[in-house]
């Protein structure tokens, strides 16, 4: 440590408190470009047309024609999506790992590609060439969001791979005697829960803010309601907006919290032992 | 330990490797490799770095195919059988329990797997856990543990499943000389007491010297020489093993019918059948001996303090050769100093010079 820090701990006080001023001047910075929208929509969502403070855009929201329709779409489609990329990413991610490592470097370029390809792009070339019955079902989007959401979901598996010795542990577990399926869960799965819990995280953030896709395929999510709402009522469609991006907070904090509490459970009992 | 745990034991298999051959594109990792494990044996395969020893240890475990040959346990040949499916407990070289999993819940995740219900699984888990010592610990998770407590919990998780061979992947090189030690007289304590036959990977002599009932020194994807430790030190049959298995040095030599003329002196020659005419001599640091003396054939170059002993080269007609000598002597010597050399071994081992392979003519 003292070898590491002469610099900060040797400089002269000027010197640190220009250091000190110059760090807090651009958290400041930083913190206002975040922080500014945050509160002109929440301001805007707790005001009337005339200005006053007012509760009416909150209450209104369970009453608005599409609302509910649009939020339980929006909660299916995340939910499925989920679903589709666990199932799929997961055994993906561990069977290049230890079976084709040479192919990780082309899965890492593959998984980027959604963020170089617009979503408008992949969403038109999607709806020419889909058959009708799947242009018909707002599932299609689930499938679409899979791919949106494989950059974050894979590097989010990948870092918690490579965080244990994935090879060593599969091993240990065939050789007394569990399957793969009995590897998978009871020795892969749990010891990729922080991995897991983090695409997760972002796999959900990602479906319920997402518009361009659902917008052009003509389904009427919570982002797309948003939009067109805010032509009819401009605090209501701001207030859902808002409460949508609290809810997500909180649905990213609780998970967090149980992921944590698990942790510091399983500590605390081996402590006590 | 308890007493108990004493009268415990497992009948060992009899395990036959047969000609395995393992091709990684142009690399032979196995080239022929045979060896056979009597029931409760303890075989060290024993080799430099990419000789094939893990390899032919994973293939034995199922977790490596080979492209041709046979693996035998108790006349069955398990190539075609699954690693889950083989019965074999191993315990490698890097930290491998669950970390999701407490101690006693890691050595009884095999039992688990077979089936044992949950009250017989935990009591038989705490009994291993005490066998090795670690009883107190059971409820502790793998980073609550140190290094060696992992490896002994590791161990414990292997053995609990009563396994028909116990496959040990240089479980010691990750710890420190003091811990390594210790455990590695405890394994073979474990071993003997169980009757568990063991194969036991290991890239350090000293290890597999000490702890195997006979050894398997590899090269190139084969077996260059299996015996025991003793007959492996002084009847090496080629100058590989001889360089491998403990020190040597090489000085040329000529030949005079069934003896070898080293500074002036005959000594009997331990290898006879050997035809070449052009030979060094294998000599051991015990071979040999030195006197200080100020007219004497050798120059000392360097000294190695090993505790009760003490590692002299000198320099003898231009070749240097290791000689061990007690430390209170070793200590009036000096670099540079002029020492008198001569041969104590009742007979020496030759090989063809320049050729490091042959001892005998085959």
């Amino acid at each position: 440590m003292v070898a590491l820090s002469p610099a900060v701990t040797g400089a002269p006080a000027p010197r640190r408190r220009r250091v000190r001023v110059w760090r807090g001047f651009v958290l400041g910075v930083a913190g206002a470009y975040f922080l500014i929208p945050l509160y002109a929509g929440l301001r805007f969502s707790f005001q009337d047309d005339a200005g006053h403070w007012s509760f009416y855009a909150v209450a209104a929201i369970p009453s608005q024609v599409g609302f509910s329709g649009a939020f339980f779409l929006s909660i299916k489609l995340a939910l499925t999506t989920l679903a589709l990329t666990l199932v799929l990413m997961v055994p993906t991610t561990i069977y290049i790992h230890l079976h084709l490592p040479r192919l990780r470097r082309m899965l890492e370029f593959v998984t980027v590609l959604p963020i170089v390809i617009p979503p408008i792009v992949l969403i038109l070339g999607v709806l020419r060439a889909a058959p009708l019955w799947l242009k018909a079902s707002p599932y299609l989007l689930s499938l679409m969001y899979v791919i949106l959401s494989m950059p974050f979901v894979y590097r989010s598996l990948d870092a918690g791979i490579s965080a244990i010795d994935l090879r060593t542990l599969v091993e240990a577990s065939r050789s007394l005697g569990a399957s793969g399926p009995q590897t998978l869960w009871r020795v892969i799965l749990p010891n990729l829960r922080a991995g897991i819990l983090s695409a997760s995280v972002l796999t959900l953030a990602l479906v319920l803010g997402e518009f361009t896709m659902a917008s052009l395929d003509l389904w009427t999510t919570l982002p797309v309601w948003i939009y067109q709402f805010q032509q009819t009522d401009g605090h209501i469609a701001t207030a859902v907006s808002m409460l949508s991006l609290i809810g997500t907070w909180l649905l990213i904090t609780v998970m967090v919290s149980l992921d944590r509490s698990e942790s510091r459970r399983s500590r605390r009992k081996a402590e006590v032992a | 330990m308890s007493q108990q745990n004493g009268s415990r034991s497992t009948e060992g298999a009899r395990v036959e490797l047969q000609e395995l051959v393992r091709v990684f594109g142009r690399t032979r990792a196995l080239d022929g490799f045979s060896l056979d494990v009597e029931p409760g044996e303890l075989v060290a395969l024993l080799g430099p770095s990419g000789c094939g020893k893990t390899t032919a240890l994973r293939a034995l475990a199922g977790f490596e195919p080979v492209d041709s040959g046979r693996v035998l346990v108790d006349g069955t040949d398990v190539v075609r059988v699954s690693p889950q499916d083989r019965d074999m407990g191993m315990v490698f070289q890097s930290y491998s329990l669950f970390p999701n999993m407490s101690a006693v819940t890691n050595v009884a995740f095999g039992l688990r797997m077979r089936g044992v219900r949950a009250g017989a699984r935990r009591a038989k888990a705490h009994e291993i856990l005490e066998l090795v010592g670690l009883e107190e610990h059971g409820e502790k998770y793998p980073h609550q543990l140190s290094g060696g407590q992992q490896q002994r919990v590791a161990l414990a998780r292997a053995i609990a499943i009563e396994p028909r061979v116990l496959l040990l992947d240089e479980p010691l090189s990750a710890l420190d000389a003091k811990v390594r030690t210790g455990l590695r007289d405890q394994i073979r304590q474990l071993q003997q007491r169980l009757a568990i036959t063991t194969v036991f990977v290991t890239h350090d002599q000293e290890e597999a010297l000490s702890m195997a009932d006979r050894v398997c020194v590899m090269r190139d994807g084969r077996g260059q020489q299996t015996a025991t430790p003793a007959e492996l030190y002084s009847r090496p049959t080629s100058a590989f093993v001889a360089h491998f298995v403990g020190v040597s040095s090489r000085v040329p030599a000529t030949r005079d019918n069934g003896t070898v003329v080293l500074w002036g002196r005959g000594v009997p020659v331990r290898n006879p059948e050997l035809t070449s005419r052009e030979i060094d001599a294998v000599l051991r640091p015990e071979d040999v001996t030195i006197s200080a003396d100020g007219t004497g054939s050798g120059a000392v170059v360097h000294k190695s303090f090993l505790g009760a002993t003490t590692r002299v080269t000198v320099l003898v007609e231009g070749v240097e050769v290791r000689v061990d000598v007690r430390s209170d002597q070793a200590s009036d010597l000096s670099h540079g100093d002029r020492v008198a050399i001569s041969v104590v071994a009742r007979d020496v081992l030759i090989s063809p010079r320049g050729e490091e392979d042959v001892l005998e003519d085959v």
